[in-house]
């Protein structure tokens, strides 16, 4: 019998750091200029951002005019000033029930996140969460003072109408996208308009149609809360745009699929939820995560018909005669707040594309 | 008399104008072990789709164990629950396991307990060898082991008829004989109705009662093989014979 010949090391040449840097930077003159020139534009620009941000910053003034003296960033300012930002008109001295709602908020999503918890536990978990925010939110009870959600803003606004505008649009989409689907013609027609008129329409004017033009449709006398229009607002579009990003992951699973679940006489809600859908959802995670991160900023626009949002209630901070001019310090404050969670998104998606992985091929 | 266990009377089907299928009749026995084979297009599997309902018939009718295929949702999962299919390229649900893939038609269809559906599933990895396989996903076997496995999730529903629709024709030259031997075992065991649509002639003088040559949507001709085989009556089936028998 004869063995296989012995597998060789790759040449050196082609690997170690030498190689990568000429590889991947110095690969043809057109790279080496790319190169040269993204180290001279980072060369520019990092040192002098480094300077305001943190050399000549001041981190503790106790005025405007002794925080601008240094030259540097006013990290002071945030604060002064991050309560209002961070809660918007909320009572002050009840902020802490925002901040709890907050954590609460949080600690339920990331929870959600981990797929041991994908089971009916994660019902009472959220109808629970749900009914906590609200009490901590609203109060009215337990010796809470009540605080009317007019008043309700900033960080947990921002969190409140996104996370629930995502969590109940995305049912509502993929029942869309199912029924745009549809063999039936009249459900059909429906889901295809519903999805083609909201997607014809800004969600500004969505926004605006749901504050001003919903209450004149309205019988006298009856009204809904000018939050919750705002939220079934932003419910309704978001669920629009999902039921397209399904619907392209629903085309993406090959007919030999459904075929299968046929033959093994599977009903049409067992095929969907075991067989079609955990596929489709699977492939369409990128899209959908870039869709849930666009409603996550999307919410800002709530400003417009006077919800103060994270956004909002940061321009009002600045609006502080004692506290002027610092637009800079306080816009890349909250770009970091809208960072941390549209990254930690991001990341989370990439991680469960890589879990969700079962090396299928075709 | 003996049971017809699959009745097709007088079947017509179109594909917009193309008209498909001419006028089958057939009528197989319980137990009994048929080939189909002819050239592509000929609607071989066409036909044999009509008999689990994953293609509508348009003229005629289909009779499956007594229950006839009609828009009645009731039958057809009535004859779906009664009829197994394997399909050329296998069909498994690839986000799930190869256990999984056995147990969720017996699970959510048949309702038995989880236990129950997982003991009849390793039973059948056994029979078609690849018990070690059970905990990975489809995409981790070869194309052999995928179809092994296609088999035995057909089998876990514990049809009374298989339908095979060119169970071989996606495998790798290496792998055609271990599906086979499957196969054979299957059909040499008795009891179970078979309907192959296969080129495999050796499978088809091997097992087969009765093969069945089709062309341009009719039957042409139906004899048992050793008649078949020796004997083409039709110029069309000599002329197909001589061109995959070399």
């Amino acid at each position: 019998m004869t063995t296989a010949t012995e597998s060789l090391p790759p040449p050196t040449s082609t690997t170690g750091p030498i190689a990568w840097v000429r590889e991947r930077l110095f690969s043809s003159p057109l790279n080496a200029i790319l190169t040269i020139l993204s180290v001279w534009l980072l060369l520019m620009s990092l040192p002098p951002f480094i300077e305001w941000a943190l050399i000549k910053a001041n981190f503790t003034a106790a005025t405007s005019q002794e925080c601008r003296a240094g030259g540097g960033a006013c990290w002071a300012f945030i604060g002064v000033k991050y309560r209002l930002m961070l809660f918007g008109l909320y009572p002050y001295d009840e902020q802490w029930r925002p901040l709890l709602a907050t954590i609460i908020l949080i600690a339920m999503i990331i929870v959600s996140t981990i797929p041991r918890f994908w089971t009916v536990i994660l019902l009472p978990i959220w109808v629970g969460g749900l009914i906590l925010v609200s009490v901590l939110m609203w109060g009215g009870i337990l010796g809470l003072k009540y605080v009317e959600d007019t008043l309700w803003g900033g960080l947990p606004l921002t969190l409140i109408l996104s996370t629930f505008g995502i969590a109940i649009a995305f049912p509502f989409g993929v029942a869309l996208a199912l029924g745009r689907r549809s063999k039936m013609p009249a459900i059909k027609t429906l889901c295809v308009l519903y999805i083609e008129l909201i997607r014809g329409v800004p969600l500004i004017s969505m926004l605006f149609m749901s504050s001003v033009m919903l209450p004149l449709f309205l019988p006298e006398g009856f009204s809904i809360d000018k939050l919750l229009r705002a939220q079934i607002a932003i419910i309704l579009f978001a669920a629009a745009y999902l039921a397209e990003v399904v619907r392209g992951g629903l085309q993406a699973i090959p007919k030999g699929q459904y075929e299968g679940a046929d033959s093994l006489g599977l009903s049409y809600g067992q095929k969907m939820g075991f067989i079609i859908l955990p596929q489709a959802l699977k492939v369409v995670i990128p899209p959908l995560v870039s869709l849930f991160i666009a409603v996550f900023k999307d919410t800002s626009l709530v400003v417009i018909i006077g919800i103060y949002d994270l956004m909002q209630s940061t321009k009002v901070a600045l609006t502080d005669p004692a506290w002027r001019g610092f637009s800079i310090e306080a816009y890349i404050f909250v770009s970091m707040i809208y960072f941390v969670f549209c990254y930690s998104m991001s990341k989370y998606s990439q991680n469960l594309e890589k879990r969700l992985a079962t090396g299928h091929k075709r | 008399m003996v049971a017809q266990i699959i009745e097709l009377q007088s079947v017509n089907k179109w594909y917009g104008e193309f008209h498909v299928l001419r006028n089958i009749n057939l009528s197989v026995k319980k137990g009994e072990r048929i080939v189909v084979c002819g050239p592509s297009g000929s609607g071989k599997s066409t036909m044999i789709r009509c008999i689990n309902r994953l293609e509508e018939h348009q003229k005629g009718h289909i009779i499956v164990d007594g229950t006839e295929l009609t828009n009645d949702l009731k039958n057809i999962d009535a004859i779906r629950r009664e009829v197994g299919m394997v399909f050329q390229h296998f069909n498994l649900f690839p986000h799930l396991t190869v256990l999984e893939n056995l147990t969720i038609g017996p699970i959510w269809v048949l309702k038995k307990p989880k236990a129950e559906a997982e003991a009849t599933a390793m039973k059948y990895l056994n029979r078609v060898r690849i018990p070690e396989q059970a905990s990975k996903y489809p995409g981790q076997l070869s194309g052999g082991q995928q179809q092994r496995v296609a088999i035995a999730r057909s089998l876990c529903m514990n049809p009374k008829i298989m339908l095979f629709d060119e169970p071989t024709s996606a495998l790798d030259p290496e792998m055609v004989k271990e599906v086979l031997d499957v196969m054979v075992g299957l059909a040499e065991e008795g009891g179970m109705t078979m309907i192959c649509v296969t080129h495999e002639m050796g499978f088809a003088r091997k097992v087969a009662d009765r093969v069945i040559f089709m062309d341009r949507g009719e039957i042409i001709e139906q004899n048992t093989p050793e008649e078949f085989f020796s004997n083409p009556q039709n110029e069309r089936t000599q002329l197909f014979l001589s061109q995959i028998l070399h």
